[in-house]
């Protein structure tokens, strides 16, 4: 197996206190990184854009800072990989599709510029899916990422090239975007830690939009401390998102070591062999996880969420249905492809023709169909009652538990090539993970044992909203029995 | 049950969602979305009639900031990523009239 993975990882707290107390500088952390990606990436092809000349001038920056006595934030020095989905002021910003290469947005997200403010350094910009649609890194325009455990294996998706990045070592911490489960299939995968925060909790703002009522923002790190920190960082309120919740909470680490003494688990049964297709080792050794958590004093029960039976119908509905009113903005008039026509329509065609993927247009003509007269009640406002249905289910469980339990990925990662041509088996990865998007909860996954093909598995927490402190409680519970 | 989607169902989507298609790429789409349409039959033959549907998952209605002039992107901060700009405005081609 060709692998590329580090012996071990050095943590991002670790690098802060180092950077912070000058025992090392900010440019010799990234210079570190940055012999990393120089030796493994044309393997990986983690990034769509690695950005030396400014990651270096941070650096700089931040040590200079330290130098005169400044305060420096949590993440002084530390090394960060930005999905390649999120605005990077003056930096190109491609959702790997064709139809915005060469776009350099005039602004930062609002999570880039939080972790600039936090001392962190900016690598670069990952891969992903284009417009973060797919399981498999593999819908890029610009070719696809590899899992750093296997390269002939693909690193999940669409944050596939955020997970790599931390996974190879690139990176102790990557940024990515989550509408299905694109941070937390990925994270399981590549074996590092995944999270997606609750809807609202982390700033949307330059984000590209792919499904408004479900896209969220959120970290990839190789521990739960690590994750929990980021989260702090780039969690809270933000005006310029107008979905931001103002009571957004942003306090986890303090609590991080509560243990899970006294939490009622339920461990969902419809993803645990309900649901076709998921693989017998990951249900063993969610299982397993289930008697750690038992042992260290949670106690845990089965339980039924009837309306997760048809999560993957509505989401591939109401997904591609918000999808095709957020990529019409891609039209050539104000940035990104022109493709130019006799008139504006013909211009439109062409440049939409040439500038997108055939995902990106399958989901685009599936949601436009699933809105139009005819089929909007019998598609998407059937979908959005099945959303409905899954809020009160999840709601009736959480009078009674705290967190909840189940695989992130119905499998450990698949070769490339593997699905690719059958897109309905692409998205039954997102089986899992669905769910806690339709109804905006938080979830993570972690890495917990590995497969018989010796890749990653990762087991699911998911939470209620705004109770991420509880979910951090568990995931680093079961991160100290797995080590 | 209605009938899955049908090609001509699907060069009509396609139009209206500005994408051109090659005859190839509408035998293959067709086939494609057709089996993600089966798959959501398991949605459409549910009886949800008394069920209110669930656009989003927070109960906010419209959200308003005060109105209080704030620092905002200028034309130069966007103009120049436009493929064509005249007379500080995004350059289009003809919309109507008759076609050269």
């Amino acid at each position: 197996m060709n692998s590329v993975t580090p012996e071990q990882y050095q943590s991002a707290s670790e690098i802060a206190d180092l950077v912070a107390t000058r025992e090392i500088s900010a440019l010799e952390i990234l210079e570190r990184h940055l012999n990393k990606i120089e030796e493994h990436e044309k393997d990986v092809h983690a990034f769509n854009l690695v950005t030396i000349n400014e990651a270096r001038a941070a650096a700089k920056e931040t040590d200079k800072l330290i130098s005169e006595g400044e305060n420096v934030g949590p993440l002084a020095g530390v090394p960060v990989a930005i999905k390649d989905n999120l605005c990077t002021k003056g930096i190109p910003t491609t959702a790997s599709s064709k139809i915005l290469e060469g776009w350099n947005p005039p602004y930062d997200a609002t999570v880039v510029r939080k972790l600039k403010e936090a001392g962190a350094t900016i690598v670069g910009k990952t891969n992903l899916d284009e417009f973060a649609m797919g399981s498999s890194t593999e819908n890029s325009a610009f070719g696809p990422t590899r899992n750093p455990h296997d390269l002939t294996c693909v690193p999940g998706g669409s944050s596939g090239g955020s997970a790599a990045a931390v996974a190879a070592g690139f990176a102790p911490i990557a940024i990515g975007s989550d509408t299905g489960g694109s941070i937390r299939q990925p994270a399981a995968l590549c074996g590092v830690v995944g999270v997606k925060p609750t809807y609202g909790g982390v700033s949307r703002y330059g984000l590209l939009a792919f499904a408004s009522s479900l896209d969220q923002v959120g970290p990839f790190a190789t521990s739960v401390k690590d994750a929990a920190i980021v989260h702090e960082v780039i969690g809270g309120y933000d005006p310029l998102d107008s979905t931001s919740i103002k009571q957004a909470p942003n306090s986890f680490v303090n609590e991080i070591d509560q243990g899970v003494k006294k939490l009622k688990v339920g461990i969902i049964s419809e993803l645990m062999g309900g649901i076709d297709g998921i693989t017998q080792e990951v249900i063993d050794q969610t299982n397993i996880a289930v008697s750690t958590l038992s042992n260290a004093g949670a106690q845990v029960e089965e339980v039924s969420l009837p309306a997760a039976l048809y999560c993957l119908s509505a989401y591939y509905l109401i997904a591609p249905a918000e999808a095709s009113s957020n990529l019409s903005r891609y039209d050539g008039v104000r940035y990104g492809l022109r493709v130019d026509g006799a008139n504006l329509q013909e211009m439109n065609v062409n440049t939409r023709t040439e500038g997108f993927g055939d995902e990106v247009k399958r989901r685009i003509m599936l949601g436009t169909y699933a809105l139009s007269a005819g089929y909007y009640d019998a598609y998407y406002g059937k979908a959005l009652k099945v959303r409905r249905l899954l809020a009160e289910n999840f709601a009736e469980l959480y009078k009674d538990y705290d967190v909840l339990l189940s695989p992130t990925s119905p499998c450990t990662a698949f070769k490339l090539g593997a699905k690719v041509d059958d897109p309905m088996t692409m998205y039954v990865n997102d089986v899992c993970t669905i769910p806690s998007n339709l109804v905006g909860h938080p979830a993570m996954s972690i890495p917990f044992g590995s497969g018989k093909d010796g890749m990653p598995i990762g087991v699911q927490i998911l939470a209620p909203p705004m109770k991420e402190s509880v979910m951090y409680q568990v995931a680093h519970t079961l991160e100290k029995a797995s080590q | 049950m209605s009938d899955s989607i049908s090609s001509d169902e699907v060069k009509h989507v396609a139009h209206l969602a500005r994408l051109r298609l090659t005859s190839e790429e509408l035998v293959t789409f067709t086939d494609q979305l057709r089996a993600v349409l089966d798959h959501a039959k398991d949605v459409e033959a549910l009886e949800l009639d008394d069920v209110e549907p669930m656009s989003h998952p927070l109960p906010i209605e419209n959200t308003m900031r005060k109105d209080i002039p704030n620092p905002m992107l200028k034309p130069s901060d966007f103009l120049p990523q436009a493929p064509a700009v005249e007379g500080g405005r995004f350059l289009v081609p003809k919309i109507l009239g008759e076609e050269e």
